[in-house]
C-alpha cells in the first residue's frame, strides 16, 4: 500500500514582516499579508508509482512534499495516505531531504539502523541493515562516519536508511541537489533500479526536467506560486530512456519547457 | 610521523628553556635579593623541599579535589539544564535574562556569602568553582542546542523518536562538539578560581600554599606553587582535549 490522495489542498503563509498597519475587516489579514503557496492541488498517487513533481523554483514543490509527509500543516483541503488523513510524520512515509540529513555522530550502519531500533532480534536487524547497505553499494563503508564519505555516498546511505524501514511512500525532495553531473546520472539509475526492485510509491520533487522525464512513471508540473497542477502526464516509455529515439519523450520535454516559459533552451 | 611528534614535543620545550634562561638572567642581574625575586635555582631547591616533605602533593591533591567536584557538579547540572532550556523556547525566554544577569558577577564576589553559608572548609571553595564553570557551560550548551540543524529534528520525527530519544540520541550527541571548547574553557576558569578561593576559607590547597608562603616570606615557595598550578593546568587541558579523539565527537572539527 502506498496510495496518496491530495484533495483541494491549499496552503497559505502569513507574512508577519509585511504586516499592514491599517485595520482590516478580514479576520486573517491583521496578522500580515497572506502568501498563497498552494492553490487547490488535486493529485492522486497510485501504489508503486514513481511520480516526479516539477515546477519553477520557489513554487511550493517542497511545501507540498512536506505537507504530504506530515511536517507541515495545510490551510484547507485534505491529504490521505491509504485512506487515512496525514496527522504528522511517521515512519510509514520516509522523507529523503535535499541536504544531507544523516546524523554525523553515527556511522553509516548506525544511521541505517535508526528505523529498526525497536526490533528485538538484533541479529536479524544487523542482517537487514547489511542487506540495504549492499543494495546502495556501500559495502565496506558500514563503519565510516558521514563526513568520511563523498556526497554521492552520503545520499546513498540516506536512501538505505529510508528503505530499510520498508516505507509505503518515499518522499524525495531534490535528493540529488549538489551532486556532480555524473554522480547524478548514476543516482538516477540507482533510484530507478531500486524502484523496480522494491516497487514502492516514490514522490520525487525536482526542478530538473531531464531528470523527471528520465525517471518518472508520471510527471506532474506545477505552476509558479500559487502552485496549481498544470500538467499531469503518464510516461509509457520503458527504461532506459533516450530522448533521441523516443518522440513521445521529446514532445513532452518540449511541452514542459514551453509551459515553464522557456523557448530557446531547445 | 615520528619526526613530527618529536618536533611537537621539543619545540615547546625549547621555549620553556629559553624562558628559564631569561628568568635566571633577570634574577642574577636585576639586583633584587633572592628573597624578593628568587631565581630558578632557589625555586628548584624549594620545589625539592616541598616535594620531599609531601607539602606540594598534599596541597595539589586538595586543590584538584575541589576543582574536580565543583567542575563535575557544574557539568552535571549545567549541561542537562542547558539542553532543557535550549529545547524549551519559552523557558529560554523566561530565564535568559536572569542567566545573563548572574553570569557577569565574578565568582569571587560570592566569597563572603559562600563563607557565611557553607562555613570553613571545602564547601565554599567547591561552591565558587561550581559557579565559575556553571555559567559558561550553561550558556554554551544552550547555544549549541539552538544551533542543531533543524533537519535532524525532522529526521527524528520521521523515525518516530520519543522525547527521551530526542534528548539522548539527537540533542546530546549533536551538541558534544559544540560544548567541548566550553568544557575546556570552564575547566580552565575553575582552576583559576580555586586558587583565589583557597586564599580565604581553607587551610590547604595551592592557593593556601601561596598565601602561607607569602606570610612566611618564602617567595621561592610562592613560585613553586605557581609552577605547580601551571603544570596541573596544562595536564587538565590535555586530558579534557582527549575527548576530541572520541570518534562520534570528531565530526564537529571537520
Amino acid at each position: 500500500m502506498g496510495h496518496v490522495i491530495v484533495k483541494d489542498l491549499c496552503k497559505n503563509f502569513i507574512e508577519r514582516r509585511r504586516a499592514r498597519r491599517v485595520l482590516n475587516s478580514e479576520p486573517d489579514t491583521h496578522l500580515g499579508e497572506r502568501l498563497e503557496v498552494l492553490d487547490r492541488i488535486n493529485l492522486e498517487f497510485q501504489d508503486g508509482e514513481l511520480v516526479c513533481v516539477l515546477g519553477p523554483s520557489g513554487c511550493g514543490k517542497s511545501t507540498l512534499a512536506n505537507i504530504m509527509a506530515g511536517f507541515e500543516r495545510w490551510s484547507s483541503g485534505a491529504v490521505l495516505i491509504d485512506g487515512k488523513e496525514v496527522a504528522g510524520p511517521s515512519s510509514d512515509n520516509i522523507f529523503v531531504f535535499q541536504h544531507n540529513s544523516l546524523f554525523p555522530w553515527m556511522t553509516v550502519q548506525e544511521n541505517v539502523s535508526l528505523g529498526l531500533r525497536h526490533m528485538n532480534d538484533k541479529v536479524k536487524m544487523a542482517e537487514l541493515v547489511q542487506e540495504y547497505v549492499d543494495v546502495v553499494n556501500l559495502t565496506g563503508f558500514e563503519h565510516h562516519y558521514p563526513h568520511q564519505l563523498s556526497g554521492g555516498m552520503q545520499r546513498r546511505a540516506e536512501l538505505a536508511r529510508a528503505l530499510v524501514v520498508n516505507p509505503e511512500v518515499l518522499f524525495m525532495d531534490e535528493p540529488f541537489a549538489g551532486l556532480d553531473f555524473l554522480t547524478r546520472l548514476k543516482m538516477r539509475e540507482e533510484v530507478i533500479n531500486m524502484h523496480q526492485l522494491i516497487g514502492k510509491t516514490i514522490i520525487f520533487i525536482t526542478h530538473d526536467i531531464e531528470e523527471a522525464l528520465m525517471m518518472a512513471d508520471r510527471v506532474v508540473l506545477l505552476t509558479d506560486r500559487p502552485a496549481r497542477v498544470k500538467l499531469d502526464t503518464k510516461l509509457e516509455s520503458p527504461h532506459p530512456r533516450d530522448f533521441v529515439c523516443d518522440s513521445q519523450l521529446e514532445d513532452l520535454r518540449r511541452e514542459v519547457y514551453q509551459e515553464l516559459g522557456v523557448h530557446y533552451a531547445l | 610521523m615520528d619526526y613530527d611528534r618529536l618536533r611537537r614535543l621539543l619545540l615547546p620545550l625549547l621555549v620553556f628553556l629559553a624562558a628559564g634562561a631569561c628568568w635566571e638572567g633577570l634574577a642574577r642581574y636585576s639586583g633584587w635579593s633572592a628573597s624578593v625575586f628568587p631565581g630558578p635555582r632557589e625555586t628548584a631547591r624549594g620545589m625539592w623541599e616541598l616535594i620531599l616533605n609531601g607539602t606540594l602533593l598534599k596541597h595539589s591533591v586538595a586543590s584538584l579535589f575541589r576543582v574536580t567536584v565543583g567542575f563535575y557538579l557544574a557539568v552535571i547540572v549545567g549541561i542537562p539544564l542547558g539542553i532543557i532550556l535550549g529545547w524549551w523556547k519559552t523557558g529560554q525566554v523566561l530565564f535568559n535574562s536572569m542567566i545573563q544577569f548572574l553570569r557577569p558577577i565574578s565568582p569571587l564576589a560570592w566569597i563572603p556569602l559562600a563563607m557565611l553559608w557553607f562555613g570553613i572548609g571545602d564547601k565554599p571553595a567547591i561552591f565558587l568553582i561550581f559557579l565559575s564553570s556553571f555559567f559558561p557551560l550553561l550558556v554554551s550548551t544552550i547555544t549549541a542546542v539552538n544551533r542543531i540543524n533543524s533537519l535532524y529534528f525532522r529526521v527524528a520525527a520521521n523515525f518516530n523518536f520519543t522525547k527521551l530519544e530526542m534528548g539522548t540520541r539527537l540533542i546530546f550527541p549533536a551538541i558534544l562538539p559544540g560544548i567541548l571548547p566550553a568544557l575546556r574553557i570552564s575547566l580552565g576558569i575553575a582552576w583559576l578560581v580555586v586558587v583565589a578561593a583557597e586564599m580565604i576559607a581553607v587551610k590547604s590547597g595551592l592557593g593556601y600554599l601561596i598565601l602561607d608562603s607569602r606570610n612566611a616570606l618564602r617567595m621561592d615557595y610562592v613560585m613553586d606553587a605557581m609552577i605547580a598550578i601551571g603544570v596541573i593546568g596544562i595536564c587538565l587541558d590535555r586530558i579534557i582535549n582527549q575527548l576530541k579523539r572520541i570518534k562520534s565527537v570528531s565530526w564537529g572539527s571537520i
